[in-house]
């Protein structure tokens, strides 16, 4: 029960996280069509920059300070780097994207060094939540999800009860239509790449303290957020939703379980041996296949539903 | 093209064939130190790899970041068995990529057939899942992976043959080069194949081909399998050459280098993936050794070369050429020899810039001096910044003052030519 709740609570935490990243993923893949594959060295990068305006001025100007920043950055990105690339088509902007990851990284490290940098969580958000049996829940998970819940709460709130989210919503599907009407569409377009910056840097602001800031932390995540989009179906924010909190329980439980076939079968009255046929597969505890399984996750949805869970096109 | 053409003897074809034959038996005679060897081979490696990374990207559109998978496993599979060579069946070390290269192909018939179901963009990220599943798997199993320091081996084996051991270097980039034309021949022969012709209009307009009657997955499967097939002689290559293949000959990072490398190169030629070989192995191995900024101007060369020129080094080569043969040469070289000797002022003082800066953070615990260029530069100082933005500062001047009369020519002479290919078959 104990194992279980906390399990559960550290998996959704870590599933808010996911989802913060892979809805501005979404949002700028459903409205432009570009994949952006420098999405997780912009949650890097906001981290870094957290780093940074953390140590002059504290945590909480940074928690405003560095998604912005971040956002700024994207909208630059856009405007100068997507921008003049929309007409050759999305393979050269996917690839510009790609190339900029490379870059980001190598900029973070010329700036801050190759190792880790200390970036503590802070003080006022540091100790347990709340102590249930024997085992406490952080405030800082805590305030992870809130942060999260609320940015949920904002993006749904703008995107379908404000007139700038309606002109969005409008230009996701008739683009043309609405430029017709009078509305700047390309400027549209780089808001909302730059929002979906912003989003990840924000992320990446709350991220960073809770697990470490280093160079190798837009590769850890890059590829499970790119699983959870096309698990979630491509486009579809409360697809992605799911997918995040499904990705997150799941590898949150894997980790901690070591159970293995071999003691499945142990416990079904078989007998198991180093010579049994398979053994190195039959001895594979969950916890130590945990990295695979986002992985696994989307080839079967690739074979059983291509769509994606919640998603509405091919 | 008119089917009552009369088919000569293609001397041009000839040429070009034997010509490539003939550098790749002399270029061990102009680089003939050892470390050059070395790079030798493996350029000839990664252009194996290349060429079959371009039957996807470039003749199928299909944009893999996976497809290290293939010569990945494939390298695999040919180590072990190598390492088999004393115990049961014993392949001639000369045949060993052949088992890569079958290997490549059973892993390719599997993995394909989930990734080619897709194409566009959801092909891209299931590749890059696929890459992920990989590379994560290999660190679970140790047996067949080896684990984090991977599986080693020992190409001499046995009696040799005609005095071959594979002992020496000369040796293995012998096999590599022989390996390399035929893999070439065979990946241009299939260009011309029904298949080859088929993926191309699959890529070009995958929704009339099911039109006509054909299966667009399937042609794009079976083309997946025979890349896979190339990947793999390549990957087998390799873990002749190293005597090492480990878990990160089947990561992500392996696969988005083999992309920046043909991109880098051009996707849309044949060549393109052998001039990207060249320039990608010039900076991951002999750049490296220089500056530990290598990273950053590759990846600044490509966001560059995709903004500015996504069609490639083999693009601008083959526009270049264009003029030549028009004969209009003459009327460029002025103009494009200044815009050229501006960006080489104002690169010289960015790689200043961005040397000093990596020494500067990165290595300042060994004293804020360092050699630039052969001379000594004290990064500390403001002199040699001043030097670095002075010089970027007149690239940049000079840049945006020639490049409009280098473009005004450059679309004039272009324009003339088009004119005058428009006008000749109408």
């Amino acid at each position: 029960m104990e194992f279980t709740l906390f399990t559960l609570l550290n998996g959704v935490s870590y599933g808010l996280l996911l989802f913060m990243l892979s809805s501005g993923l979404t949002l700028i893949f459903s409205m432009m069509g570009v994949l952006n594959f420098a999405h997780a060295s912009f949650y890097m990068l906001g981290a870094y920059v957290a780093y940074a305006i953390s140590s002059k001025l504290g945590f909480w100007p940074a928690l405003v300070l560095a998604p912005i920043a971040v956002g700024l950055a994207g909208a630059l990105v856009e405007r100068y780097g997507l921008r003049p690339l929309h007409k050759a088509g999305h393979i050269p902007e996917l690839l510009f994207t790609f190339g900029l990851s490379y870059l980001i990284v190598e900029l973070v490290q010329l700036v801050w060094g190759r190792a880790a940098v200390p970036y503590p969580i802070p003080r006022e958000l540091d100790g347990p939540l709340f102590t249930l049996f024997s085992t406490s829940f952080p405030i800082y998970r805590g305030f992870m999800m809130l942060v999260a819940l609320a940015m949920l709460a904002a993006i749904w709130l703008v995107l379908t009860r404000t007139r700038i989210g309606l002109v969005i919503q409008a230009a996701l599907t008739h683009p043309d239509a609405v430029e017709a009407l009078g509305h700047n569409v390309p400027r549209i377009f780089m808001w909302v790449f730059g929002g979906g910056c912003a989003l990840a840097g924000l992320a990446g602001v709350i991220g960073g303290n809770a697990f470490v800031t280093e160079p190798g932390m837009a590769a850890t995540v890059g590829s499970i957020i790119f699983v959870v989009v096309v698990v979630g179906g491509m486009g579809s924010l409360a697809g992605a939703f799911v997918a995040s909190i499904l990705i997150g329980v799941l590898q949150t439980f894997a980790v901690a379980l070591d159970y293995s076939m071999m003691s499945l079968l142990n416990w079904a009255g078989a007998t198991i041996t180093p010579e049994t046929p398979g053994y190195e597969l039959l001895k594979l505890t969950i916890s130590q296949s945990a990295a695979i399984l986002p992985f696994l996750l989307l080839v079967l949805i690739l074979i059983f539903r291509p769509k994606g869970l919640l998603g509405t096109r091919e | 093209m008119s089917t009552l053409s009369f088919a000569p003897v293609k001397l041009g074809r000839y040429l070009l064939w034997g010509g490539f034959a003939l550098i790749l038996a002399l270029a061990p005679l102009a680089f003939n130190k050892g470390a050059a060897l070395s790079i030798l081979s493996q350029i000839g490696t990664v252009m194996i790899f290349g060429l079959s990374y371009n039957m996807l990207l470039g003749q199928g559109g299909m944009l893999s970041f996976g497809h290290a998978v293939y010569s990945g496993l494939g390298a695999f599979f040919a180590i072990h068995a190598m390492n088999r060579a004393g115990a049961g069946i014993a392949v001639p070390t000369s045949l060993i990529p052949l088992v890569g290269g079958l290997a490549g192909m059973g892993v390719g018939i599997l993995f394909g057939y989930v990734t080619t179901r897709k194409s566009g963009t959801t092909f891209a990220m299931i590749t890059l899942g696929l890459v992920e599943l990989v590379f994560a798997s290999s660190l679970m199993f140790p047996g067949f992976f080896g684990g984090e320091g991977g599986v080693t081996t020992n190409r001499v084996t046995g009696t040799p043959v005609l005095g071959i051991s594979y002992g020496p270097q000369i040796q293995v980039y012998y096999l590599i080069a022989c390996w390399l034309f035929a893999s070439t021949i065979a990946m241009y022969a299939f260009t011309h194949t029904p298949l080859g012709r088929m993926i191309n209009a699959v890529r070009d307009n995958p929704e009339r081909v099911e039109f006509i009657g054909y299966d667009a997955q399937w042609v794009r499967y079976l083309t997946l399998i025979l890349s896979a097939f190339f990947a793999g002689i390549s990957g087998g290559l390799s873990a002749i050459n190293f005597e090492i293949v480990s878990a990160e000959n089947v990561s992500a990072i392996r696969s988005g280098s083999i992309l920046l490398f043909v991109f880098i190169g051009g996707a849309g030629f044949f060549f393109g993936p052998l001039l990207g070989a060249v320039v990608g192995i010039f900076f991951s191995v002999m750049l490296s050794d220089y500056t530990p900024a290598w990273q950053l101007y590759l990846g600044l060369f490509f966001v560059v070369l995709v903004r500015y020129a996504p069609a490639g080094l083999a693009s601008l080569m083959m526009l270049l050429l264009r003029t030549v043969r028009f004969g209009k040469f003459g009327r460029i070289w002025k103009p494009l020899l200044a815009v050229c000797a501006s960006t080489a002022i104002g690169l010289a003082g960015l790689v200043m810039g961005i040397e000093m800066l990596y020494h500067l953070t990165l290595e300042s615990a060994n004293g804020s001096t360092m050699t630039l260029f052969g001379r000594l530069v004290d990064t500390k100082a403001s002199v040699p910044w001043c030097v670095a933005l002075a010089l970027m500062a007149i690239g940049i001047v000079g840049y945006r003052r020639l490049q409009p009369g280098y473009g005004a020519a450059w679309h004039e002479v272009n324009a003339e030519i088009v004119a005058r290919l428009s006008g000749r078959s109408p």
